[in-house]
């Protein structure tokens, strides 16, 4: 019986001639810049020119010389390698966060769309509720309770996005599961597991995996700013929120310490935001 | 009659929503920061922690009570005014926010005053001229703000206007307030970094709800009897778009509630924001406390009152 549903699938992947996806210009830059970002969080240690820990230069906020690319910090290290050190905390932290928010997020939702009943309702008002904590606030309000360090940064992101993620799943979960096809699974006598991961998780991936994105860029946003308050990743490590905290004194002086670090953030959001606008429609609202 | 009575029910059921999220919302507030994290009486007595000091202080603050007795407790003292006291300097908390308040408030409302205007003849140019230059302008720009972290705005705000330019003092407050001139001057960095974050997200709300009423075909209707572009939009489709538009400017004031928290540590800004990170980084409980219920209520009074002029201007539900 779910032939009949995956052959309409396997119709519109295979009726247009050429490549499945064609991403326009602005997307495929949004991509290169996430694929770059993500390359250099991986291969950061062999990348980075000096020790991002060390200082390596007298002078403090020093300029961009050919040395150091991007000028120096607050105490003379340079900005370039802890920028790239920067990049493994920053990408590390809201990746694991935003994959825990939406797995768990997601899941609950489809669960709730095909349970519905008191289940649905009672966490659908929970977590409605929850909606109500200002995000930097929640984080703010955990760091000062437990302390901060990076699985409570992780959990705590995750805590705060996670409502997002499943009121996002619930609604697209809920319009599948009225489809003739679900219907036809249900009175065929499949358990619920089987309805949620067979026939409600494919149809609604597309639409997920660009929230997921979004998220992924508030997740990137609420931990910059929590380092950038000092209650996020600790020093002597530092994300690129950490980094502009660090050297915020050099603003005055114009010093490309702190300029570069907000770049990089800028660069990282803004390329997933342009990526995820531009997406082929056929992925993102695929349920429609 | 039934009808007429639709939009008090669906109000009233909002309100109660909002009520049963503010319970929960103290709720967390209060286990989140009283219970998860070591004794308060030892950090509290420091080097003079005997276990028969710490014995007392902890009856003398009723912490041997049972928790939910104590969150009762401070729930109830909060409703009548009384937000306990300091850790660490003994004082009144409700005498450590009040003028605190008064200040933030004050940004909060330059901040509005400027940004609505600002925002919603922006928005609405934007619907009006949909597709052209100045359209993607702001688009680009709106999306660039809306995508970059609060204090990178104001980040930025104080490279143009203070280190390129010249024209403000970078980070200052306090310094004398005596002149208007003076006073302008030090309140103009933190509302222009504000002003900017909200109405990024305002400019866009409103474009997109009045492009909606544009695409209506009562609109197209008036277009084709021949009224111009402005006259389309102003008399046609503005009057429709108010209640979204409303909603859209209720909604994006909540990200005031974030965006002052950065503004006031970054421009020294003696506000309840900067108050609270202090006491973060003091672990000064009620003070915490206290705060995040200021901040929450702030937030859930605006959300809630966009869901309401939502429902209220639904002619549909009259």
């Amino acid at each position: 019986m779910t032939v009949s549903a995956s052959s309409t699938t396997a119709e519109e992947t295979d009726a247009p001639e050429g490549p499945k996806f064609v991403f326009n210009w602005v997307g495929r830059i949004g991509l290169s810049v996430i694929v770059f970002w993500a390359i250099v969080a991986i291969f950061g240690p062999a990348l980075a020119p000096h020790p991002p820990g060390e200082i390596v230069d007298w002078d403090y906020f020093g300029p961009v010389t050919s040395e150091f690319w991007m000028g120096t910090d607050y105490l003379g290290r340079d900005i370039f390698s802890r920028i790239i050190m920067g990049a493994r905390y920053t990408v590390g932290i809201a990746l694991a966060a935003v994959t825990l928010a939406c797995t768990i997020g997601v899941l609950l939702g489809m669960v709730a769309a095909v349970a519905g009943g008191w289940f649905d309702m009672i966490l659908s008002r929970f977590l409605d509720a929850y909606n109500g904590i200002p995000s930097l606030l929640f984080g703010l309000v955990v760091v000062a309770a437990v302390g901060s360090s990076i699985p409570v940064l992780v959990l705590t992101l995750t805590a705060i996005y996670m409502p997002g993620s499943y009121r996002f799943a619930r609604a697209l979960a809920v319009n599948i599961n009225t489809m003739d096809f679900v219907t036809v699974a249900r009175a065929r006598g499949e358990a619920t597991p089987y309805l949620i991961l067979r026939e409600i998780f494919p149809n609604i991936l597309g639409p997920v995996l660009a929230d997921l994105g979004l998220r992924f860029v508030f997740i990137v946003l609420v931990l910059s700013g929590l380092s950038f308050l000092g209650l996020g990743v600790q020093p002597p490590n530092a994300d690129w929120g950490a980094l502009v905290r660090e050297n915020i004194e050099g603003l005055s002086l114009g010093a490309p310490a702190v300029l570069f670090p907000s770049v990089a953030i800028a660069s990282l959001t803004i390329s997933v935001n342009m990526f995820i606008d531009n997406l082929p429609t056929r992925i993102r609202d695929r349920s429609e | 009659m039934n009808r007429s009575l639709l939009p008090y029910i669906l109000v009233a059921q909002r309100l109660g929503i909002a009520l049963l999220t503010l319970i929960i919302v103290s709720f967390a507030v209060f286990f989140a920061t009283a219970l998860l994290p070591g004794d308060v009486a030892e950090i509290l007595l420091g080097q003079a922690a005997t276990p028969d000091a710490v014995a007392g202080l902890r009856d003398a603050m009723g912490l041997n009570e049972p928790a939910l007795s104590r969150f009762v407790h401070w729930l109830l003292g909060l409703a009548q005014g009384d937000m306990g006291t300091s850790y660490v300097n003994n004082m009144e908390v409700a005498e450590l926010v009040g003028g605190r308040l008064l200040n933030s408030l004050r940004l909060a409302g330059v901040v509005t005053l400027v940004s609505v205007p600002v925002a919603l003849t922006l928005g609405i140019c934007a619907a009006m001229w949909q597709g052209s230059m100045f359209d993607r302008a702001v688009s680009v720009l709106t999306i660039s703000v809306v995508s970059v972290p609060e204090f990178m705005v104001a980040t930025l705000a104080v490279l143009i206007f203070a280190v390129w330019l010249g024209w403000l003092p970078a980070l200052s407050y306090g310094v004398d307030l005596d002149s208007w001139s003076a006073m302008l001057r030090a309140y103009a960095m933190p509302v222009i970094s504000l002003s900017m974050v909200v109405s990024a997200q305002m400019i866009r709300m409103t474009r997109a709800a009045v492009i909606e009423t544009i695409n209506t075909p009562y609109v197209e209707m008036a277009l084709l009897k021949g009224a111009s572009l402005s006259r389309m939009v102003l008399r046609h489709a503005l009057p429709n778009a108010l209640g979204p538009i409303a909603n859209a400017v209720a909604l994006s004031l909540s990200y005031l509630v974030g965006g002052v928290i950065i503004v006031e540590t970054i421009f020294n800004y003696p506000g309840v924001a900067k108050l609270m990170v202090d006491a973060v980084s003091t672990r000064d409980l009620p003070l915490i406390q206290s705060c995040a219920m200021i901040f929450c209520v702030s937030y859930l009074s605006l959300i809630t009152l966009a869901d309401l002029i939502a429902i209220l201007s639904n002619p549909r539900l009259r």
